[in-house]
Order: structure tokens, then sequence, then C-alpha cells
């Protein structure tokens, strides 16, 4: 009774719990994604280029400032969200009353630029950093080995997209949020300073993709190239769920990563491509996406 | 009219000469990349879509060509058909599942497909996997013109890069351009006047994915090899470069995009080396932030300031 199809059930329960973290990172993404979409209407394409940025930062932390983990966690998403503000104030500011392919190719760019100085600077081998003390080890649940960090991650990520969720739907500043999403200049007429609020949402939007590197970092392999290869899946995510709602969001991301895990262990040679072909089988079943409303 | 007749002779004269003065393998390249970003303008310049998975077409089309000619004997000429009929098939297959949603989401999806077609690519055998395709022989087109030469394979290059453009020019001039110019400029417009905009798009899009796997399927013939490099995300971020550079909406805007592009490219390959990336990405900035319309755009624009006639 410990074998499923002729899959030993501990490694089954690896493989969902591995697709479980991806899936966070998947929801984390998204989530940011689909906050800068509703303000900004622009596709943050940088956004992968952000999160490989927190990872390598917090390794440069460790290893230039000796600053641990838990202090690269408290920094960096800021350290990443006050270069959104820069890149708001300075660039995407300018594109707003254009075509919003515009900020699309502009962040691409910005994607482009940051990848190659950081591969050029750190090449693109992994550098290595270690789980931190306190979640070294592994809690025993009878039927498998879930190890600490893992737990902590899936926590962590949980815990921060409830966060974001409870602040834009349950407090006055996301109330004036989604009032500036749906009409920004009937709220700027209330006296609501709009543009700071643009600015704020990119800066939080991008500072989650920080904060999902800083978890990533002794996760998975810190490299330049991490980012890329997130970004186009967490696209297919996105198109799967549609970015109406962020508990949707959520589910999508964690569903998918789920998906993904399971999809190692059965057939593996798919696991590269099931969440396009997911996304391909949404758009023929519900071109909306799950969670998305027709505009 | 007649200035204009002289500028495109000139251009063909320049077009003809050129391998006399120009390492010609480089002229081939940019032809290709010329074609293909030709072939993009038509869907971002013309109707306004933008599409970050062209080098799927492009790749798929090199591939393919590769391996008929390589593996199963076929001439270049049939090669270069079977790639293009091969882009066909993927462009109407991407095309169905893209134009289901509206918007920004185009771009998301392209690349998703695109990104779905590179790992199929990377893991099947026909493309040999990471080692891709090599020594693909030129051979000969209709039995006697021999494409081993590099000045032949030159000329055989122009009339299929001139065979795309007149296509793509014939294209935006004809009714159907112009509505997918009503499409780019006012899409719920052209819904209430009774077109079939879906159908519009995607007639542009195969169109487009045809064209952009004919300059795939040239290039892996004037290379002899292709590598996963074709088909990887990369490609279709160069391709975006190549014509908003050049200037999107404009005919000779991505040629010269691509030309521009290309130069750089091999120019700065050896000098700077992984710094090329940084260095594209920066000119997407530059490009997005101050001259949106690209090169041959804003060129034109202060032809007309100056002449003192409007674009038609």
């Amino acid at each position: 009774m410990n074998q499923v199809f002729g899959v030993p059930l501990p490694a089954l329960f690896g493989q969902l719990m591995l697709g479980l973290v991806n899936g966070c990172f998947y929801a984390m993404l998204s989530l940011g994604l689909a906050i800068i979409f509703g303000m900004l209407n622009i596709i943050n394409f940088a956004h992968g280029a952000l999160y490989m940025m927190g990872a390598v930062f917090t390794w440069i932390a460790l290893e230039q400032f000796g600053l641990g983990y838990w202090w690269a966690l408290l920094l960096v998403p800021l350290v990443i969200a006050l270069f959104g503000v820069v890149v708001e104030r300075t660039m995407l500011r300018r594109l707003y009353k254009l075509d919003n392919l515009y900020g699309l190719l502009l962040t691409f760019g910005i994607a482009l630029v940051m990848e190659g100085l950081f591969r050029h600077r750190y090449g693109v081998s992994g550098l290595p950093y270690s789980i931190p003390d306190a979640f070294a080890g592994a809690f025993n649940l009878g039927f498998m080995f879930l190890p600490k960090y893992r737990a902590w991650v899936i926590f962590a990520s949980l815990a921060t997209c409830f966060a974001t969720w409870f602040v834009i739907e349950r407090t006055p500043m996301g109330a004036y949020l989604r009032a500036a999403t749906e009409n920004p200049k009937l709220v700027q007429a209330f006296g609501i300073n709009v543009p700071v609020m643009i600015t704020l949402t990119y800066a939080i939007g991008v500072g989650l993709a920080g904060l999902a590197g800083v978890l990533a970092a002794p996760a998975t392999q810190i490299s330049p190239l991490m980012g890329s290869n997130l970004i186009i899946v967490v696209f297919a995510v996105v198109v799967i769920g549609g970015m109406g709602s962020i508990l949707g969001s959520v589910v999508t991301g964690l569903g998918l990563g789920l998906i993904e895990g399971l999809t190692k262990v059965f057939y593996s040679q798919a696991a590269n491509t099931v969440v396009f072909l997911i996304m391909a089988l949404v758009l023929l079943i519900r071109p909306a996406g799950l969670f998305g409303k027709e505009r | 009219m007649n200035v204009r007749f002289l500028g495109y002779g000139l251009l063909l004269a320049m077009g003809l000469v050129a391998p006399f003065v120009v390492y010609p393998i480089f002229l081939m390249q940019a032809l290709c990349f010329a074609l293909f970003a030709c072939a993009f303008n038509l869907l971002l310049g013309y109707t306004g879509l933008l599409s970050f998975g062209h080098a799927a077409f492009f790749g798929a089309a090199a591939y393919t060509t590769g391996h008929v000619v390589k593996m199963m004997g076929f001439g270049p000429a049939a090669g270069i058909f079977a790639g293009t009929v091969a882009a066909v098939v993927l462009g109407s297959v991407f095309g169905v599942l893209v134009i289901r949603r509206q918007g920004i989401y185009f771009a998301m999806i392209t690349l998703a497909l695109a990104q779905l077609v590179y790992f199929v690519f990377l893991q099947s055998s026909f493309t040999g996997g990471e080692d891709g395709i090599q020594g693909i022989p030129r051979g000969h087109f209709l039995w006697i013109i021999n494409l081993g030469d590099d000045r032949k394979l030159y000329y055989f290059v122009l009339a299929i890069f001139l065979f795309g453009f007149v296509l793509i020019h014939r294209t935006i001039h004809s009714p159907f351009g112009q509505v997918l110019k009503a499409i780019r400029e006012n899409e719920p417009r052209a819904i209430s006047l009774g077109y079939d905009v879906n159908k519009y798009k995607l007639q542009a899009f195969v169109i487009s994915a045809a064209l952009s796997g004919l300059a795939g399927a040239t290039y892996a013939i004037v290379f002899t090899f292709v590598t996963l490099t074709s088909a990887d995300w990369h490609t279709s971020g160069d391709v975006v470069l190549m014509t908003l550079l050049g200037g999107m909406g404009t005919v000779f805007g991505p040629i010269v995009g691509a030309f521009a592009l290309v130069s750089l490219q091999s120019q700065l390959a050896d000098k700077v080396g992984s710094l090329v990336t940084v260095i594209m990405g920066g000119m997407f900035i530059v490009c997005v932030l101050l001259f949106r319309n690209g090169v041959v755009g804003e060129l034109s624009g202060l032809y007309y300031r100056v002449v003192g006639k409007r674009p038609d």
C-alpha cells in the first residue's frame, strides 16, 4: 500500500511538495503581475528579472555584507521596491497615455538589461546559498519527510498572498486602490493622489517578486537566467487564471504547481510543457480564463 | 510617384551589386532577418498585434527544411517549401488559439506557445536536441545552379526576399490590408462595420507566420545548420527590436532595423561578449521612450514636414 501506479508514496509526496513550492512562486509572481496590470494597465515583463534580482541580492547580502537570511528577507524586497519606484517614476510614467504594448516592450528591455548585467557579472552557473539554520532538517510526517525550509516557503508565501488580499479587499487604502483601478479620474477628483498610488502599486507588485526571489534563494539554484525561464510559465499561469481576482491568481498558481509536480512523477518528459498545454486547453474551452471576465 | 520608383530602382540596384562589395554571408543573414522582420511587421505594424512567439515559426521552418533536405535528400527549393508549409500549419494552430483572447494577452499567449514549441524541439529526436541539425547540403536549384557558391546563393536568397517583400507590400496596400489597419486603429469600430475581425486577424497571423517560416527555411539553407537558438525567445525578442528600431508600420523600417541589428551583433559579439543583451535591452528602452516611430518613421516624418506633404 505504499505505491501508486508503481510510484513509491514518499517520492510522490516529495514531488507534490516540490510542485507546491513552485506553485507558491507562481502564485506570488502572478499576483504581483495582476496588481500591476489592474492599476497601470501594463504587463510587467521585468517581473522575472526582479525575482532573479531578489535571489541574487540575497546572495550578495550574505557574501558582500555578511547579512544573513532574515536581514535579506526584510531588506531585499524593499530594495527591489525602491528599484520599482525609480523605474515607474523615470520611465513607465511616460507611457500611460499610449497603447499598452509599449509598456510591455519597455519592461522587456529592462528585463534584458538586468539579465545581461547580472549574467556578465556572475556568469550562468548557479550561486550556492545554504538553508538558514532555523530551517535545517525536516519534519517527519509519518508518511513522508517534509523539509522545514519547504514548509516555511509555503507558509510564508501563503501568508504574503493573504496579507495582500487583506490589504486590497479589507482596508481603506485597498478601497482607494480598487476605486482608482476602476476610475482614476474620479478618484483623483476626490482629492486622492493617484500618481503616488500608482507608484506604490508598482513598488508593491515588484516587491512581491523580490520577496519571492529571497524565498527562492535557498530552495533553488540562484542564476541570472532563473527569471526569464520562470516568467514565461507565469505568463501562461496568468492566461489560465485570468487577471480578474487575487484568489484566482493564488489558486491557479498553486494548482498548476501541483499539476507540474504530478507530471514530473508520471510523465517527466512533459513536465516542462504541461502548463503551456493546459493554457492551450483553457483557451479552447474557456477563453476568458478560469477566473476571468470577458471584457 | 517617379521619385518613389527611382527609390525602389536604386535599392534594387544596390541589392544586385552588394555581394561584390560586402561579405555575401552577412548580406544573406541580414536578408533572412529582414524578411522575418517584414513578416512580423505585417502583424505588429499593420494589425497592431504584438507577438512574442515568432521564433517558433522561424525555428520550425528551419528544422523542417533541414530535415527534409538532409535526411530525405530533397533539393533546397523543395526543402524551403516544406519549411514554409510547416510554419503555415503551426501558425494556424497558434492563430486559432490566440485570437480567442483579447488585448495584451496576445503577447503572453504567443510567448507561452512558442516556449512549448521550444521544449518540444529540445526533447524530440528529429531536431537533434541540443546539437541541432548540422551539415545541411545547399544543393542545386533547378538541378543546374550550384548554391554552394556564395554569390549564386546570394541571388537565390535575394529573389526569395523580394518575393516575400512584394507579397507583404501587396497585402498592405490591398483592401485586405486596409481592413487590417482599421482593426489596428479601432477594433470595435471595425466590428460594428460588419467585418469579421477574428477572421482577418487569423489570416494576417497565418500570412505572417508563413513568411517568417520562409525566412527561417532560407536561413537553414544559407548557414547549413539549425540550432535551438532559432526557436529561442531571444530570437522572438530580436525580431521585435528590429521592427521597433526601424519603424513599425513602415514599409522599409524592418529592413533597416534588421540590417542595423545584424551588423551590430556581428560587430559587437567578439568585443563585448555577453553585454550584447544589455545593449539590446537599452535599445528597447531608448526606442520606446524617445523614438517610437523608429528610424524610418522619424525620417519620413521629417521629410514630409520639410516637403509639406502628408504621408498617405
